[in-house]
């Protein structure tokens, strides 16, 4: 039973991650009709975010202090950041709360790299084919992801949680169960909650918001709601800004969990897609519900139970269980018919 | 526009084509691509997208999985090596049919599907195969490190003519001449020309006339009494006998086979190399294979030290701005490029090369045709 | 004799009776037309017949062959062709190779992996698809891609393309919607000379124009029923079918 519940437990993060990103990725199919290649790297510069703003914050100042000596003769030198040597303690909070103080960075500049996007090259490619939008974002991907691998390298660069988030919760207790069974990482549990959140924020923002009801119709039937004088042209570009900026903060929050390098966002979109097309190509709940689903299914695989039984099953699992669902049921767990059907 | 070819101007083509391919090292010389290693490169690639575009440009299922076949072409023909002979001839016909036995099976199941869902589930079988490779099958494939040969390897056809290779590690011979050098290239060369042979005749038949009606209309040719599937299946695994052919030439050449050759970077290449040169037209991905490959070897092996020298003639802050840009591109930055040039193509030339070539020959024509003042005819440029 | 026999077809979509116990007999050698209002079910219909759409109950039976549960290209292997509303034709194929299609599909049937010879050298296809282009006056085009054609020449290649295949049976779909006046009445000639060379056609029409100056038999059809079926004279002046299109008013 607590074994069942850790592994829950481990897929819900991972899920979270797929469910943010295969809900952008769905906004973006539904509304402006584009299938987007680069959204795996819009996840992955969101994770920059957080490093580039760990090393900003990190900028030290040296100084040399000569009354005490090291072993060599020299002054000892007194490294401080200018954040903490400015701010003081709230300095070395900043610095503690790097990752989630690069949220309210990352919005604003995964806002703009989405507009800057859609502007500037997806919007030509509406009345194109699927192929050649395929290729022109895949091509984004790839631009976007050595650009990063020539301004911070190949290796992935580790970003520490806050340190009151890095130690275990024990969840067994919070819920009644006996104290030690399901001890599982703090920020493992803070992530599916903020994917919880971000995701509420969506879908509330779709539902409650004028903005968000066009955004729905269009979904729905893209080319009557441009035919009702809608100006759609505008909305998509922030369509698009927005859905950058969920798969940017999904990126931020993750780097904790997982050191950020230049290709992790080609391995998220991959899964993403997968995740779509389990969920439904088009809807919404399908692309949450299916990236919780296949992150649990992932880490059930991953026990060493199953894998002894089936060796390499967590290698290939969400890539069978895409299979299987697209031969039995090809418009996924919750699709609409017709949805790129063509 | 799509007139139909002649029997003679097929035949010109084809004897031009074997004769650039036989003299490429003389062509090709003066630029610097004369040597055999990248001649080699030429080859199998111009394979690999020769095969690819068997599907893609005429049918217009975009596959993201394609280097899975190259991959596994390759691990055939070294266990082939391995197993039975260092004789390529018997590994590159294994590699072929293990890459075409993989496609019917990864064709079986995408095919179902067409568009963006074919794309993605192509992508997801080859991500599959790539992680079962570096994972589970690492006893086949040696995971990591990659597949090689070994001393101690059973050969059994060749123990079984006396061959004997002694304490060295042998290198694939073809009846005693070693596929290395140009040796190799050639090789190389007349499978490729074969190839080409072939898809030139899978172009001018009816079979290839139906799958360019694939692309065109599969609703019209359903009722038309035509069943897609098969022949969706049959370019499918066509193509990935092409590819599993190319990838047993890998192995010729350079006698391993890693799990990386599987990953989409790679399956993204052929992709580009077909579209760059021009998808759907006889001639255009090898040119565009090979473009990628020429460039490929040249960018890689720019430095900074080079960039300093090129841009020695601009004045310091500028020769500084420059290399750091340009830096950028190439070295282990190629990919970059690749990617950029990818987009360029993708949005400013969807025809490729080829189309390019025919635009600019079509201006020709005209200016010339005004020169002699005669009226303008519509001139037609067969797309081969 | 009837060459295609429908009985008692059903079909619902959820809670709509799209066609309730129609019955059909279309004699061979004979354009039978099925007239009705908007919603009738005249296009549920003719996607029962080509196999688009499977009927609930009932059967549809051509030439002793059941069609039910046959695949489109099988419905075509047994000889029928179908034009379209829209024209379904291959836009970046030239117009011999639109019509070479069919004429290799109904020679080699639904499936043959025939790589190695060359299209050009396949002279008695090529001159049935040239006779079929001369039939329907676009010879003269045969080398232009069809994506350049008007919609009156696109609906002569589609026929062309049906005839190159000499089917048994010919289904039109609104063969003259979305034509002008004059390329209707080409259409129409053309169908008329079609129909005089024996063909058996079922036309599916709104255009009442079309339906008197080509039919032979009429069926009416109203909220899923067979509602009259007769001559074309006996139809006009059948009050249930005024009721039926114009609700009580007089033609």
């Amino acid at each position: 039973m607590d074994d069942i519940l850790l592994q829950v437990l481990n897929g819900l993060d991972k899920g979270g991650a797929y469910a943010l990103i295969a809900l952008g990725l769905t906004i973006i199919f539904g509304t402006l009709g584009v299938v987007n290649f680069a959204h795996g790297a819009l996840f992955m510069l969101g994770a920059f975010c957080a490093v580039t703003v760990k090393a900003v914050l990190g900028f030290e100042k040296v100084a040399l202090d000569p009354t005490r000596l090291t072993a060599w003769g020299t002054p000892v030198e007194i490294r401080t950041t200018y954040v903490e040597a400015w701010f003081g303690d709230f300095g070395t909070l900043l610095l503690n709360f790097s990752v989630p103080v690069s949220i309210v960075i990352a919005i604003p500049i995964m806002l703009l790299i989405g507009i800057a996007m859609e502007r500037g090259l997806i919007r030509y490619f509406y009345k194109r084919s699927h192929a050649e939008q395929i290729l022109v974002t895949f091509g984004l991907a790839i631009v976007l992801q050595e650009i990063v691998k020539s301004q911070f390298g190949a290796n992935p660069i580790p970003q520490p949680a806050p340190e009151a988030a890095r130690g275990m919760i024990d969840f067994g207790a919070m819920i009644g169960m006996q104290a030690g069974g399901v001890v599982y990482p703090a920020w493992r549990l803070i992530y599916f909650l903020f994917s919880l959140l971000v995701i509420a924020a969506v879908f509330s923002f779709l539902q409650f918001t004028t903005f968000g009801m066009v955004v729905r119709a269009g979904m729905a039937d893209r080319e009557t709601v441009g035919l009702l004088g809608i100006d759609i042209d505008r909305r998509f570009t922030i369509v698009f800004g927005m859905a950058a900026v969920v798969a940017g903060l999904a990126g931020v929050m993750y780097t904790p969990i997982l050191s950020p390098d230049y290709h992790m966002g080609m391995d998220f979109l991959v899964l993403s897609f997968v995740v779509v097309v389990v969920g439904g190509m088009g809807s919404l709940p399908g692309a949450v519900v299916a990236g919780f689903l296949l992150g649990i299914v992932q880490s059930f695989a991953s026990m060493n139970e199953v894998k002894n039984i089936i060796p390499g099953i967590d290698q290939i699992i969400i890539y069978l269980i895409a299979v299987v669902v697209l031969l039995i049921r090809p418009r996924g767990l919750m699709g609409r018919k017709g949805v790129m059907e063509h | 526009m799509y007139k139909a070819s002649s029997r003679k101007s097929d035949l010109l083509l084809l004897a031009g084509f074997t004769v650039a391919v036989l003299l490429a090292p003389f062509i090709l010389g003066p630029v610097g691509a004369g040597y055999p290693d990248l001649l080699q490169k030429f080859a199998i690639f111009g394979i690999f997208a020769l095969g690819f575009n068997i599907l893609f440009g005429l049918t217009g299922y975009l596959s993201f999985g394609h280097a899975a076949f190259l991959g596994v072409g390759s691990y055939a023909a070294v266990w082939t090596f391995k197993l039975f002979s260092m004789n390529p001839i018997l590994a590159v016909i294994i590699a072929t049919v293990v890459g075409g036995v993989f496609a019917v099976a990864i064709g079986f199941i995408s095919l179902r599907r067409s568009g963006i869902y074919f794309s993605i589930l192509t992508l997801a079988l080859a991500q599959m195969s790539y992680n079962l490779a570096y994972s589970v099958l690492t006893p086949i494939t040696n995971g990591e490190t990659g597949l090689q040969l070994a001393q101690s390897d059973p050969r059994i056809l060749d123990v079984a003519f006396g061959r004997d290779y002694g304490a060295v590690l042998p290198s694939s011979d073809f009846f005693g001449i070693h596929m290395t050098g140009y040796p190799g290239y050639y090789f190389c060369a007349a499978l490729f020309v074969l190839c080409f042979f072939l898809s030139m005749r899978i172009f001018r038949s009816p079979f290839g006339m139906m799958l360019r009606a694939v692309k065109s209309n599969q609703n019209r040719m359903r009722y038309t009494g035509l069943n897609v599937r098969p022949y969706t299946l049959a370019a499918f695994v066509i193509s990935g006998m092409y590819a599993g052919l190319a990838g047993g030439l890998l192995a010729v050449t350079d006698p391993l086979a890693g799990a990386e050759r599987m990953q989409w970077t790679a399956s993204g290449e052929v992709v580009l190399m077909t579209i760059l040169g021009g998808a759907g037209t006889l001639l255009g991905p090898v040119i565009g294979a090979g473009v990628i490959k020429y460039f490929e070897n040249i960018f890689s092996a720019f430095n900074e030290g080079v960039l300093e020298q090129i841009f020695s003639f601009l004045p310091e802050f500028l020769q500084h701005a420059m290399v750091s840009i340009s830096s950028m591109f190439v070295g282990e930055g190629w990919h970059l490029t690749l990617g950029a040039l990818f987009m360029v193509i993708v949005i400013f030339l969807p025809g490729g090369l080829m189309e390019g070539f025919s635009r600019i020959w079509q201006r020709l024509r005209r200016m010339t045709k005004r020169d002699d003042d005669k009226p303008v005819e519509p001139s037609s440029v067969p797309a081969e | 004799m009837s060459i295609l026999t429908v009985e008692n077809v059903n079909k619902r979509f959820g809670g709509l009776q799209a066609l309730s116990n129609v019955n059909l007999q279309v004699e061979e050698g004979t354009v039978h037309a099925i007239i009705g209002p908007n919603g009738a079910g005249k296009s549920t219909l003719l996607n029962c017949f080509v196999g688009r759409l499977e009927p609930d109950t009932g059967s549809v039976v051509f030439n002793d062959v059941s069609l039910l549960g046959l695949k489109p290209h099988q419905i075509n292997q047994v000889g029928v062709s179908r034009v379209f509303q829209t024209p379904e034709i291959f836009d970046d194929m030239s117009l011999l190779e639109n019509v070479t299609i069919p004429a290799l599909a109904k020679r080699d049937g639904s499936f043959k992996l025939n790589a190695w010879n060359a299209v050009r050298d396949e002279n008695g296809i090529r001159d049935a698809a040239m006779e079929c282009l001369a039939d329907v006056e676009l010879d003269g085009k045969s080398d232009e891609l069809a994506r350049a054609l008007s919609r009156g020449d696109k609906r002569r290649l589609e026929l062309a393309m049906c005839l190159v295949q000499e089917p048994k049976l010919l289904l039109l779909d609104e063969p003259t919607a979305g034509m002008s006046r004059a390329d209707t009445n080409n259409t129409i000639e053309l169908m008329k000379r079609i129909a005089e060379n024996g063909m058996t056609m079922v036309v599916i029409e709104h255009d009442m124009h079309v339906v008197f100056s080509l039919a032979e038999k009429i069926s009416v059809l109203a909220q899923g029923t067979v509602i009259a079926e007769d001559l074309p004279d006996k139809i006009k002046g059948d009050p249930r079918v005024q009721e039926a299109y114009l609700g009580g008013a007089h033609l």
